[in-house]
């Protein structure tokens, strides 16, 4: 905690070029104008001549003939890394820890991808293709080495920052294709306590920020943890142990959650959180799993959207470096998404996006 | 930079002069820290000097302190949107404005200051342009200071709305002049307060 307002009189001294760069790249993001353009393109032509017209420039001119979407969110996906490098080569303490803990949710994936390849047989080489650019790390193709589980497992716990997390949810015996989601799900909560616990070292307003931020992200996977559950053998204590102890639901919306048996009983544990229970709004137990326009997943980002657009309203803090990145990658996303509509040729209703601004 | 760092200042100064007025009671010296005595034989010229001193030094501060604050949001935010430097240049012009008030002042109460003979010093005239001259210069000083971090704040506040959206660089102007003319009201003030004080006679 720190002198009222301080932030204000240090921020700049070590921070101040590298906001001013970031809020230069989000007002490159995409607007609702560009992605109606974006909607009605007829072939992935059209698709690279409307993105050359927004600060993506020629990302895609030296590809040849016919473009893919795997292409295009390959070569999308590398404009996220190459500002989030230029952004953290530049950055000082503590910034670049903070940006450090955005790469971990990337790491954790990627660990998870070739954990279940290997359990799979498959080459890791190829896996190592379809890892997060992002979350890649010195150590990685070190891991390519490991043959079995075991030694993949060891070699998590001494090369990667993750350890930690590891370390507390499992032993190597447990792991097997069964319980892959549910470490993935247990490592991933103690990295969002992990984060939030270093937010709060950081001066107001990065906390309080930070706090509204991850307590959404963990709020929705306590959620959609439990929306998945029903009909798994996971059992109830499982399940309660996999909701993060930070949030808006924890703990009274979580303890309701951990005894919830279906969708109406999960509505019910959101219902002292206005933002939360209109997301239930209009949808119904049968409704949830089907992917239309208006599923709570799209509903989750869309809320994660306005969020993080939110944070960019205070200056002199670090949570713009976090929502910035989070924007970005739903805008790839998005942008795969529409690059895939436009070349299965779906109808425009289809095509709806979380649009950012 | 917590409440810790400056709770353990505040607590080790006091403990010193605690230990300081201790210690002069204590060997029979209490006589020794007497308020009057300090204020009477201190030099007037030592306040006159020091009153100058603090003027220009905490003016420069202010305008340094806002320049970095801005000048480190033009610099990134410029990146982008290089149309935004030559515009936000005002910014900096108005941080530096608050030095040149400091420059002002100093200049005007140096002119009060004239050498004299030791003995002819302790006048009561004196003592009244020495006080007057030091406490105008924290005044005017302190006032630019905190003028200058405002300006600069605002002046960051105003290269990155820029940057974003070009109607917004007027309105935020309009706050940044605002900030900026309390560096004056700092200024007019000092003035007053040294108009009394005569020359050093």
């Amino acid at each position: 905690m720190g002198l009222l307002g301080s932030e204000m009189l240090f921020f700049n001294v070590h921070n101040g070029y590298l906001e001013g760069i970031l809020r230069g790249y989000k007002a490159a993001l995409l607007t609702h104008s560009n992605y109606t353009n974006l909607q009605q393109c007829d072939t992935l032509e059209d698709f690279r001549m409307q993105l050359s017209a927004t600060d993506y420039g020629n990302f895609l001119a030296n590809e040849s003939l016919p473009l893919s979407t795997s292409k295009i969110a390959e070569k999308s996906t590398n404009t996220l890394v190459d500002e989030f490098k230029y952004i953290s080569t530049n950055s000082t303490e503590p910034l670049s820890t903070f940006l450090d803990y955005i790469t971990y949710a990337y790491m954790i994936d990627n660990v998870i991808l070739l954990i279940t390849g290997t359990l799979h047989g498959r080459d890791t080489h190829e896996l190592l293709e379809r890892c997060h650019p992002l979350g890649k790390f010195d150590a990685m193709s070190a891991l390519c080495v490991a043959t079995n589980v075991e030694e993949l497992y060891q070699s998590v716990l001494v090369e990667t920052p993750l350890a930690p997390y590891f370390r507390n949810c499992l032993t190597a015996s447990d792991l097997d294709d069964l319980n892959i989601e549910i470490i993935r799900n247990a490592v991933y909560k103690a990295y969002l306590e992990d984060y939030h616990a270093f937010a709060q070292t950081l001066e107001e307003p990065t906390a309080s920020i930070m706090t509204k931020l991850l307590a959404f992200e963990a709020d929705r996977r306590a959620i959609n943890i439990t929306l998945n559950s029903f009909g798994t053998e996971l059992t109830k204590e499982m399940r309660s142990k996999l909701y993060p102890e930070i949030g808006r639901l924890y703990p009274a919306g979580t303890n309701v959650l951990a005894r919830a048996d279906d969708f109406d009983q999960v509505r019910a544990a959101c219902e002292s959180i206005p933002e939360y229970h209109q997301m239930f709004d209009g949808i119904s137990s049968n409704s949830a799993d089907n992917d239309d326009n208006n599923s709570l997943e799209d509903r989750f980002f869309a809320h994660e959207v306005l969020l993080n657009k939110e944070t960019f309203l205070q200056q002199f803090n670090y949570a713009p470096f976090y929502s910035y990145f989070k924007l970005k990658e739903q805008e790839v996303r998005n942008i795969v998404w529409l690059a895939e509509c436009t070349a299965q040729s779906a109808p425009q209703d289809r095509r709806a996006v979380p649009y950012i601004f | 930079m917590g409440y810790g760092y400056y709770r353990y200042l505040i607590g080790g100064v006091s403990t010193i002069w605690l230990l300081l007025l201790l210690y002069l009671l204590l060997t029979g010296q209490g006589e020794a820290f007497d308020i009057g005595w300090f204020l009477t034989e201190t030099s007037p010229y030592m306040w006159s000097l020091l009153g100058i001193g603090l003027c220009i030094g905490l003016s420069v501060a202010g305008a340094g302190w806002g320049i970095f604050v801005t000048g480190s949001s033009i610099l990134g935010g410029g990146v982008r949107t290089p149309r935004i430097r030559t515009k936000n240049l005002i910014s900096i012009i108005f941080c530096e404005v608050v030095a040149i008030y400091g420059v002002i002042m100093a200049i005007v109460y140096s002119a009060k200051i004239k050498g004299l003979p030791v003995d002819g010093i302790y006048t009561r005239s004196n003592y009244y342009t020495g006080y007057a001259l030091f406490w105008g210069g924290l005044t005017v000083g302190l006032c630019n200071l905190l003028c200058g971090v405002a300006v600069g704040i605002n002046g960051s506040n105003a290269a990155l709305a820029d940057a974003a959206d070009p109607t917004l660089f007027v309105k935020i102007l309009v706050i940044e002049i605002f900030s900026s003319i309390m560096g004056l009201f700092g200024l007019i003030v000092g003035l007053l307060m040294s108009g009394k004080a005569e020359e050093f006679n």
